[in-house]
This record gives C-alpha cells, sequence and structure tokens, in this order.
C-alpha cells in the first residue's frame, strides 16, 4: 500500500506571541514543529506500513525552510518527502493549498491519503476534505480508530458530538485523524541520520501542471480581512446564593425562556 | 560550553534529552514511589536505536563509543538516574561479550541486545565479594559438555527482568584470582532463579536482584573468553563502564543545578527572589563549576577510552570518583537552595539526592577508587625509574 500524509509546518503554540498592531502570529524567531495533529497522521500511516507492507510519503506545502518538518518525518520512518514550494503558491487559501497538495498527489499516487483533523494556526479542518474532493475520492474526518485495512477497504470509527459512527471506505479514501488514534512514536537515531541526508523532491505549479489562477493567492476566493482576538460574549448571566438557590433561578429562568 | 561535539553526537544528544523530557520526566516520581521497572521507557528506547549505540555495526548496532554513550546516560540522568542505570547496567552487562566474547558468541547475542530485544545484566558481587572480587564463592564445574553453577549473586542490577547475564565465578580455587572465569547465562536456564527484590534509598526505578545458581547447567559454548580470565574480564568492563557511572554523575548534578536555578528564580523571600542573594549566588555559582569540571574530565576520559589507550584505568576511576563526588554535593546543595521545598517530595530534588548516593558507592566505591589511582600512580612512578 502506498500511503501519503500530508503536513504542515506551524509555529510552536507554546511560544507563540501576536502582533496586537495587525492582529497576525509574529512568526520571526518562534520555532515550528510538525502539526501535532499531523504526527498522529505520521504514525497512522507508519503503523499502517509496518502491518500491510508498503511505503510512506508526505507532503506539505510551505517556504524553503518547511524542510525541517519533512526531514523530522524521515527520522520517524517516512520512506519519501514532497515539497511544493514557489512564490507562486504565497498567499493560498485552504481551497489553494488543498488544489497544490492534490495536485501532487495525483502526481505521485496514493492508495491512502492521512491528514491531521486541522492545523493548530489556522484551525480550519477544511483541507483535508477538499482534497479529497479534488481528488474525486471518498473522505472520513475525525478518526479514532482504524478498526481494519486492507489495500482495497479502509473501516474506521469517526468522532461525531454524540458518539462515534464505524465507516467503510474504499481506497483510494482520505482520512483526517485525532489524537485520540495513537500515540506518536519518536524518532530513531537511524532515521536521523537518514532525515539528513534525504532527498527532498521539490514541485513547483509548473511540474505539477497546475495554472497559475488556481494556486495561490490568484487560487484563494477568501481572503483574511481583519485578524481579531473574539471579545467576550454578551448575554451571560451569573447565579448567586447557595448551590440550591442557584439551581432554583436557573430553572425558573429557562422555564421563562421557554426552554424548559 | 561548548565540547565541539560532532553532527551525530549532536543527535544522540538531542534524542536523548528528548526521551528524557518526554517519556522520563512525567512518569520518574511514580516509578520512585511505586519501585516499578522502567519498561515503557526501555520499549522506546529500544525503538530509538539506543541499544545499539555502542555495539558495532556488524552486529546490528551503530558502532559508537564510550563518549557517546556517555552522552546518552548523562541526558537521561538528568531527568532519572533510576532509568539511566537500567540503561547503564545493560551496557554493563554487555561490555564481557563484547570485549571478550568470540564472533559466535557475539553474533548470537549482540542482535537482540542492539535492538533492545532483551536487556542484559552483569553479576560480579556477593555477599562476600564487593569492593574485594576475590572472596566469590560461586564456582563453576565442568561437567561434560556443560559448567554447572552454584552460589549466589547480590545486588544484580536488571536482575530478574534481563534476559541474559554475564556472570562471574570460580572454575578453580586453588588458582586465586586467576581460577575465576565468565559465562553467559540466560534467563530461562533450569537451576537459575530469582531470590530476593531489594529496598532501597534511590534508583528505586531500577531493579535490584538476586541471582541463585542451584546445580544450574550452562553449555561449554557460554564460557567467555577462556578458563580464568574471569576477573580480567570483570576489570576490563569496569574500566569501560566506570565513565559511564561518572556520565550519570554529570548528569543528574545538571538537573539539580538546573532546578535549583529555576526555583531560585521563583521564590521570593525579603522582597526579592532568592537568587538575588550572594549566599544562593555563591552556592550556585559553585556548583556550576564543579559540575562543569566534572564533565570535562568525564568526555575527556571518555575519549581516551575512545582513541584505542590500554591504560584507561586510572582515568576512568578518576572520572567516576571526581563526578560522582560532584553529583553528591551539587544535589545535596540543590536542595539547600530550595529549602523546605527542596526536601518535599513535590519537587524532583529530593529523589536526585538520594539517586545521587549509589555513585559513589557502586561500580567500585569511591574509596576504592581512590586506591585504584593511587596503585596506578605507584605503578607509573616505578617504571619512569
Amino acid at each position: 500500500m502506498r500511503i501519503a500524509v500530508c503536513i504542515k509546518q506551524v509555529p510552536d503554540t507554546a511560544e507563540v506571541r501576536i502582533n496586537r498592531e495587525t492582529g497576525t502570529l509574529v512568526r520571526e524567531g518562534v520555532p515550528s514543529i510538525i502539526n501535532p495533529y499531523d504526527t498522529h497522521a505520521i504514525e497512522a500511516a507508519l503503523s499502517l506500513k509496518e502491518k500491510l507492507g508498503g511505503t510512506v510519503c508526505t507532503v506539505t506545502m510551505g517556504p524553503p525552510q518547511a524542510e525541517a518538518s519533512l526531514r523530522e518525518a524521515v527520522s520517524l520512518g517516512v520512506d519519501e518527502v514532497f515539497l511544493v514550494t514557489g512564490r507562486e503558491f504565497a498567499g493560498a487559501d485552504t481551497l489553494a493549498t488543498a488544489c497544490a497538495l492534490s495536485g501532487v498527489i495525483k502526481k505521485i499516487g496514493a492508495d491512502l491519503i492521512i491528514c491531521g483533523k486541522q492545523a493548530i494556526d489556522g484551525d480550519t479542518a477544511q483541507v483535508g476534505p477538499e482534497v479529497a474532493e479534488f481528488l474525486d475520492i471518498p473522505h472520513v474526518s475525525y478518526v479514532k480508530k482504524i478498526i481494519e485495512a486492507t489495500p482495497e477497504s479502509i473501516r474506521v470509527e469517526r468522532m461525531m458530538d454524540d458518539g462515534s459512527d464505524i465507516v467503510e471506505a474504499s481506497l483510494p479514501a482520505l482520512i483526517t485523524v485525532v489524537r485520540e488514534l495513537n500515540t506518536p512514536r519518536l524518532p530513531s537515531l537511524k532515521g536521523k541520520m537518514n532525515a539528513k541526508k534525504a532527498e527532498i523532491k521539490k514541485m513547483g505549479a509548473a511540474e505539477l501542471g497546475l495554472p497559475l489562477e488556481v494556486v495561490g493567492f490568484n487560487g484563494s476566493p477568501t481572503q483574511v480581512k481583519k485578524i481579531f482576538t473574539p471579545g467576550p460574549r454578551g448575554g451571560r448571566k451569573k447565579f448567586e446564593g447557595s448551590l440550591e438557590e442557584q439551581i432554583d433561578a436557573l430553572v425558573n429562568e429557562l422555564v421563562e425562556k421557554k426552554c424548559l | 560550553m561548548d565540547y565541539f561535539l560532532s553532527e551525530e553526537q549532536l543527535m544522540i544528544k538531542e534524542l536523548c534529552a528528548q526521551i528524557a523530557q518526554e517519556k522520563v520526566v512525567p512518569v520518574r516520581a511514580e516509578l520512585d514511589e511505586k519501585e516499578e521497572f522502567p519498561w515503557e521507557i526501555m520499549k522506546v528506547m529500544a525503538g530509538s536505536d539506543l541499544f545499539g549505540l555502542f555495539i558495532p555495526e556488524e552486529y546490528g548496532g551503530l558502532g559508537k563509543g564510550s563518549f557517546e554513550l556517555a552522552i546518552a546516560v548523562e541526558e537521561l540522568s538528568k531527568a532519572c538516574v533510576g532509568v539511566s542505570t537500567t540503561y547503564a547496567a545493560n551496557a554493563l552487562g554487555t561490555y564481557p561479550i563484547l570485549l571478550f566474547g568470540t564472533d559466535e558468541q557475539k553474533k548470537k547475542y549482540l542482535p537482540d541486545i542492539a535492538a533492545g530485544k532483551r536487556l542484559v545484566a552483569f553479576g560480579l558481587t556477593e555477599a562476600n565479594a564487593g569492593s574485594d572480587a576475590g572472596g566469590i564463592q560461586t564456582t563453576a564445574r565442568l561437567e561434560g559438555d556443560h559448567y554447572v553453577i552454584n552460589g549466589t549473586k547480590q545486588w544484580i542490577t536488571n536482575g530478574g527482568e534481563a534476559e541474559i547475564y554475564t556472570v562471574v565465578a570460580i572454575t578453580d580455587r586453588s588458582k586465586g584470582a586467576r581460577g575465576a572465569s565468565a559465562f553467559i547465562v540466560e534467563k530461562d536456564t533450569p537451576g537459575f532463579s530469582f531470590g530476593k527484590k531489594e529496598k532501597k534509598m534511590g534508583i528505586r526505578a531500577s531493579a535490584t536482584r538476586e541471582l541463585v545458581f542451584e546445580d544450574c547447567r550452562v553449555p561449554k559454548e557460554n564460557l567467555i573468553s577462556r578458563e580464568g580470565m574471569g576477573f580480567l574480564v570483570a576489570m576490563k568492563t569496569l574500566d569501560s563502564s566506570r565513565v559511564g557511572v561518572g556520565a550519570q554523575g554529570v548528569g543528574v548534578a545538571q538537573g539539580a543545578l538546573d532546578e535549583a536555578v529555576k526555583f531560585a528564580r521563583q521564590r521570593v523571600q525579603f522582597g526579592h527572589p532568592v537568587i538575588g542573594f550572594q549566599a544562593i549566588q555563591h552556592m550556585i555559582a559553585d556548583m556550576a563549576t564543579e559540575i562543569e569540571a566534572a564533565r570535562a574530565l568525564v568526555y575527556a576520559a571518555a575519549r581516551y577510552a575512545d582513541s584505542g589507550a590500554k591504560d584507561v584505568t586510572k582515568v576512568s576511576s578518576m572520572a567516576k570518583l571526581f563526578a560522582t563526588d560532584v553529583a553528591m554535593r551539587v544535589t545535596t546543595n540543590a536542595v539547600q537552595v530550595m529549602g523546605g521545598s527542596g526536601y518535599m517530595r513535590e519537587y524532583p530534588v529530593e529523589k536526585m539526592m538520594r539517586d545521587a548516593k549509589i555513585l559513589q558507592i557502586y561500580e567500585g566505591t569511591n574509596q576504592i577508587q581512590r586506591n585504584v589511582i593511587a596503585q596506578n600512580i605507584i605503578k607509573e612512578a616505578a617504571k619512569a625509574k
């Protein structure tokens, strides 16, 4: 089986600061890490490879320094890594990002694509499903357990607000995964040594056969207008008094509002 | 201080620091409290290739030396000496095979050891044979194709958990020190069992147990080197491992200093963080200086051993002696800097102080190290005439 994992290099949120004037993240001087959800995607791919054989490749889009996250993936045991990079990709929203990532996957081929459920910087959870749409394959998001995987299909348990679903999909398919799925491994020394000399295969829009109007800023129907910290939500009420009094007051309020 | 580590050495350091931070620090207090063997951590280390660090590439290892092992042990010891003892004792048990084993023995055991599939222990100490290894009473008698071993080894690190044991026993009592031999004994050999599990002051995650041999028959080919080489095997093994004990001292001392500095910057008394007081500053300055001196000596000794030098005994004893005395002083002073908090189990330094004590005792007490150093100086002086 050939498994592709899409990863994103993100600022280490433990160290992040916000520029008060622009409302954007200050990325200068902040260490970068692999998006934590994506580390679970890598782990899932590597353990499937250990069971079923095959290869695992990792794809990311970003500036040249995103190479570091790909090398880290190699240190964990990933076989091949691809970097989508070039000025033409700057300013991409989720759609343009998914377009570029799916372009690589079309080129290199994959039976199963695994993504983290979302990135901790943008938090959109859109790119994974969008990649599946570009590839015209099924996807299952928020996977917390891989029940069975064969070269033809995959059966997984996905998290829902009110419990979980068991879903089977034929391959090729894409899944996005949550933290509950597994515990990511640490790198090995041999892996770290391989990572040093690993070849990073770089691709631009031309190599991917993508027209310039579908990638980067030009291919992005959404633009960031303003980034701000939302103010506190209004309409809150605090009940005081003993526990019984608070409960009575709450019940009365709910009855009044016709909630009960 | 920059010790000009190579890229690979830096990788080893980073990886061990990551394991220490992510896998050891969160559980060290619990392992200590429950006296629980750190199997989970050993599995992580096996997956990270760390058991193969000092084993030649032809036997599935990474082919590094004492220096790289010292770096790994130092990083782990910053977090927990119980864990680093388990790891270092595995190396101690492996050295007899590595240094004196036949190619068949190496092929049979080293690949599993390098992969972390089978843990190793070294069995030398007995009730009447500690500093005086001449007091060994365990015997091995050749009967046909087997040696029959009888006796009890005491305080064996990794005892009961390890699957491979390198054990020293007397094959010919009339020859004194030249009558000892070393053997490889596998865990499930009939006649080989485990006695009492010790309750210790520190390094409580590490297992310390008796090995009991009752007419335990091991195949003749499990003899390491030749009959009569047992003491030499043991002494060369300890020469190789002693630097690692020094590295444990450097690590635990650094770990304690880091905690003390962190605490002293936060703890406010008389309206100031206590780190602003000269009394604390001088203690911290002394601790840091001593640690750096110990580290420089341990690194120098390890590099000297890796250079292929034959006469490593004196310098490895010096490294062990100095670094572990520093460890005891620094961990004690870390508790002092932190005052009442330092004495509480809520903070890690009281454990570090308990753990540090063993380093002055095991693999040759620091008094024995001084004897060894002095004997070597006397020998050198006699030769120089």
